[in-house]
């Protein structure tokens, strides 16, 4: 059974988008004029055969021991177990639950107290924690990140929010010098359990300063540790996990994916940090890939099966370090890989990711990686500009017909 | 859709004078903004966040700078002798405490500086002509007390029982070296000492000490968190924001400014046209005061006096401690090449803070010659001691570049390990010998 695709419905695009969003919302736009609509997945949360017969060990519980509340709820009440949400609201949820679970978890960030966050992750919780563990911080990215550095050091567990992940740019000397170092600077003196969390990606004609793809640059980082969420289940997952990590971990989330509906356990639940998420087996390709561009690859997903081509989807979701285990695995039985990401050609995720999987699995490799990136260009204003710089569904569709010739 | 008026009524909202007084700290409540005065003529006001402010139908440019400058606390004169009376006292043991770590920094600088000249060490920074900001402001705190240093802050270190042995492994980076030989000489930390690791970026440890201060707040512990910068640090972005951090959040951090003249080759006058570090402490609401820095009582009091402001009244405060730098930069620095020799020998001599330390502690009868000859004596062979034990012990093994990298190396990490470790054992004649796998 795989999981079904619903043209989104449910999912109120414009309206919600604009409510929950600050100033930089789209021009209002009908959903059947955009080539690249964002799908809602909905999948079964009780079994999931995608995961068994890609004989993956569950990824629903984590390999280092985490206390799980006692499973109440899931046989007596109703046929479809587990609860509605969108993604923001998920990653609040493990916000939240973690934050009631450990008193030393704080958030710091702007406008992320009273007014809820930005993109309303940290809404509400200002009010439950109060408003010394849910911070208002002044303008300045370097000194707040500074600062949760500071409180990690001496035995907080902060989580920074960027207001957008670009302005995190200006967070580059504290995150890559201190963040990255002191612990292994300090001799293993000093621990630095922080998040570092924020949307980025490119959005709907946020402009190119809103517009970035900082994983492409902190992927050098020594010491740190990267995860983009993708979908409301992985989102409070990879959340709760990096929360829980002793090491920096920085969670990619994007500005289009924050009002996916889906449903998650009620139960609690704790992702792995360093494992890739099957999608879609198959035998034909390996579609690498994370983020948002997910849903674009099993848009042309879709459009692949009818062609009669059999992908194998692989959200990679750790950025830092690879899951080269599941990786190799598909590649060993598909050789052949597309790599689609949202990054520049030049240095991003995708680069890298081919150099490794060249250098793990060159033999299992019947073509050359191919790796669709945007172009190394800032983010243009205009629409069909920017729809131009992000791989699009068809762009997909060739690449894996001309893969498997 | 988007309107134009959404974002009228969004300005609005965060303009609703309820929504900014429900805050947290007493000190930021505004004012109902209904209390327009219609009186034409009459003193005209205006209700704004923060307090009231009076209009006036003058245009008035406030200055950059005063007329004087602010003046500077002093408790001894150059020579030792109290200026006054009521300066916090000093017991015996602590002052003659006090003066041994400075007389122990003075010999330790002099020392390990002709070391790396000897090419024994790559790197060395001393502190001379600071050893009162250093060991005095240590004094004056407790071991609660989280200290952020800059680099050229070993002093605290000292005070709280950090060894001459400790000091010298992490200048040759040995095995016993608690950093693990990961960083430069001077780079020193000490988790056990609450003296958090230095990093040689400059001034990012201030907005550190300042998330330390946040989480001591929260935790409602009786301590502070105090961070030392210097002139030249007080330029970077990091120094202001933190600054306005502090004051906004209420927290319990001292900042002292160690301004002895030179950022490297730059004097202050080409880092700033401000009077000096003091008066920014009034542009983003902090306290602050002016010391002179090589009054070992005179920064004793004010620390101490900083710590129960900051602790008891939830506060930042600023200490520009005025003092000169009269060792180079570091190693890799010749200072007279921009600067004056008689400049460097008049405040190596006549103002020396630890002689003027001296002075007083003798003229109250708790210290002499032969103390000091005894003091002076012992520290250099202890010094000479650590020294060639810890350039005779080994460095650390492989396995140490690997570890800390994060909590558990993970295997592309091990992979890399591994292929060191074979390169060694394939290449033993193009390695060292005392490297340990």
């Amino acid at each position: 059974m795989a999981a079904l695709f619903q043209a989104p419905t449910a999912f109120s695009s414009s309206n919600s988008l604009d409510s929950n969003k600050f100033n930089h919302s789209p021009s209002p736009r009908s959903l059947s004029e955009r080539k690249s609509s964002i799908l809602t997945v909905r999948s079964d949360a009780r079994s999931n055969p995608l995961l068994n017969s890609a004989a993956h060990k569950p990824h629903r519980f984590i390999t280092n021991a985490v206390a799980t509340k006692p499973d109440t709820s899931l046989a007596s009440t109703s046929s479809k177990p587990g609860h509605e949400l969108l993604l923001f609201e998920a990653l609040r949820e493990g916000l939240e639950e973690e934050m009631e679970r450990d008193p030393r978890v704080c958030v710091m960030g702007e406008d992320v107290g009273h007014y809820g966050g930005s993109y309303k992750v940290t809404k509400g919780l200002a009010t439950k924690f109060g408003d010394l563990r849910v911070l208002d911080t002044p303008i300045a990215e370097n000194s707040f990140t500074g600062m949760g550095i500071g409180a990690a050091m001496t035995g907080l567990r902060p989580i920074i929010e960027g207001m957008n992940m670009g302005f995190l740019l200006l967070a580059f000397n504290q995150i890559s010098n201190n963040c990255g170092m002191l612990h292994y600077t300090s001799g293993g003196q000093f621990k630095i359990p922080v998040v570092i969390r924020g949307p980025g990606g490119v959005g709907r004609q946020l402009g190119a300063e809103h517009s970035q793809r900082l994983e492409s640059y902190f992927q050098s980082i020594p010491g740190i540790q990267m995860v983009a969420c993708s979908t409301p289940y992985n989102a409070k997952g990879l959340m709760k996990a990096a929360i829980r990590s002793e090491n920096p971990v920085i969670l990619f989330e994007h500005v289009l994916l924050y009002n996916l509906k889906d449903r998650i356990p009620d139960e609690e639940y704790v992702l792995s940090l360093e494992e890739a998420e099957m999608v879609r087996p198959g035998e034909h390709v390996t579609i690498l890939t994370y983020s948002r561009m997910r849903y674009h690859v099993m848009q042309a997903a879709k459009t692949l099966v009818n062609k009669g081509y059999d992908p194998e989807v692989i959200d990679i979701r750790s950025l830092k370090p690879f899951d080269l285990h599941t990786i190799g695995k598909s590649v060993k039985k598909t050789h052949r890989v597309l790599i689609v990401e949202e990054c520049m050609r030049t240095g991003g995720i995708g680069a890298s990711l081919t150099a490794a999987i060249t250098e793990n699995f060159n033999d299992d490799l019947d073509a050359p990686i191919v790796c669709l990136s945007s172009q190394d260009v800032p983010t243009p204003y205009a629409g069909t500009l920017e729809e131009w710089t992000v791989v699009q569904p068809a762009q997909i569709v060739t690449a894996v017909e001309q893969l498997c010739q | 859709m988007w309107k134009s008026n959404t974002i009228f009524n969004h300005f609005k909202s965060t303009l609703n004078f309820s929504l900014l007084s429900s805050r947290r700290f007493a000190s930021t409540i505004a004012q109902n903004p209904s209390t327009f005065n219609s009186i034409p003529h009459a003193n005209q006001v205006i209700d704004f966040p923060g307090g009231t402010v009076k209009f006036i139908p003058e245009m008035r440019f406030i200055s950059e700078s005063s007329q004087e400058r602010i003046p500077c606390y002093r408790v001894l004169d150059d020579d030792g002798q109290p200026l006054a009376n009521n300066f916090v006292q000093v017991s015996e043991d602590v002052a003659v405490r006090m003066y041994n770590n400075m007389v122990t920094l003075q010999i330790m600088d002099t020392i390990f500086y002709e070391v790396q000249r000897q090419g024994r060490i790559s790197f060395y920074a001393t502190t001379i002509g600071e050893e009162a900001i250093n060991i005095a402001s240590a004094a004056a705190l407790t071991m609660d007390d989280v200290i952020f240093p800059q680099y050229r802050e070993p002093g605290p270190l000292l005070w709280r029982g950090f060894t001459l042995q400790e000091i010298a492994n992490q200048c040759f980076s040995n095995k016993y070296d608690n950093g693990k030989g990961r960083q430069m000489p001077i780079h020193y930390g000490s988790n056990k000492h609450n003296y958090f690791t230095v990093a040689s970026t400059v001034a990012t440890q201030i907005p550190h000490a300042v998330g330390a201060a946040y989480s001591i707040k929260m935790d409602k512990k009786d301590a502070c968190s105090i961070t030392y910068f210097g002139d030249g640090g007080s330029s970077e972005g990091d120094f202001h924001a933190a600054l306005n951090f502090a004051a906004v959040m209420e927290a319990p951090v001292i900042f002292l400014c160690r301004n002895n003249g030179w950022a490297i080759s730059t004097p202050t006058s080409d880092q700033f046209r401000s009077d000096g570090v003091v008066v920014k402490g009034q542009a983003y609401g902090v306290c602050s005061i002016r010391v002179d820095g090589n009054d070992a009582l005179a920064i004793y009091s004010a620390v101490q006096a900083a710590r129960e402001m900051a602790i008891n009244e939830e506060r930042p405060v600023l200490i520009e401690a005025l003092t000169y730098r009269v060792g180079h930069h570091s190693t890799s620095d010749d200072s007279t090449k921009y600067r004056p020799t008689n400049e460097i020998e008049w405040w190596r001599l006549a103002r020396d803070p630890v002689a003027r330390f001296r002075k007083w502690i003798e003229r109250n009868g708790w210290w002499n010659d032969m103390a000091e000859s005894e003091l002076r004596n012992s520290l250099r062979q202890e010094l000479l001691h650590s020294i060639q034990v810890a350039e005779n012990l080994e460095k650390p093994p492989i396995a140490d570049i690997f570890n800390d990298v994060y909590d558990v190396p993970p295997s592309s990490l091990r992979e890399q390990e591994q292929w060191v470790k074979d390169t060694v054992k394939n290449h033993p004649l193009d390695y060292p010998e005392n490297i340990s796998a």
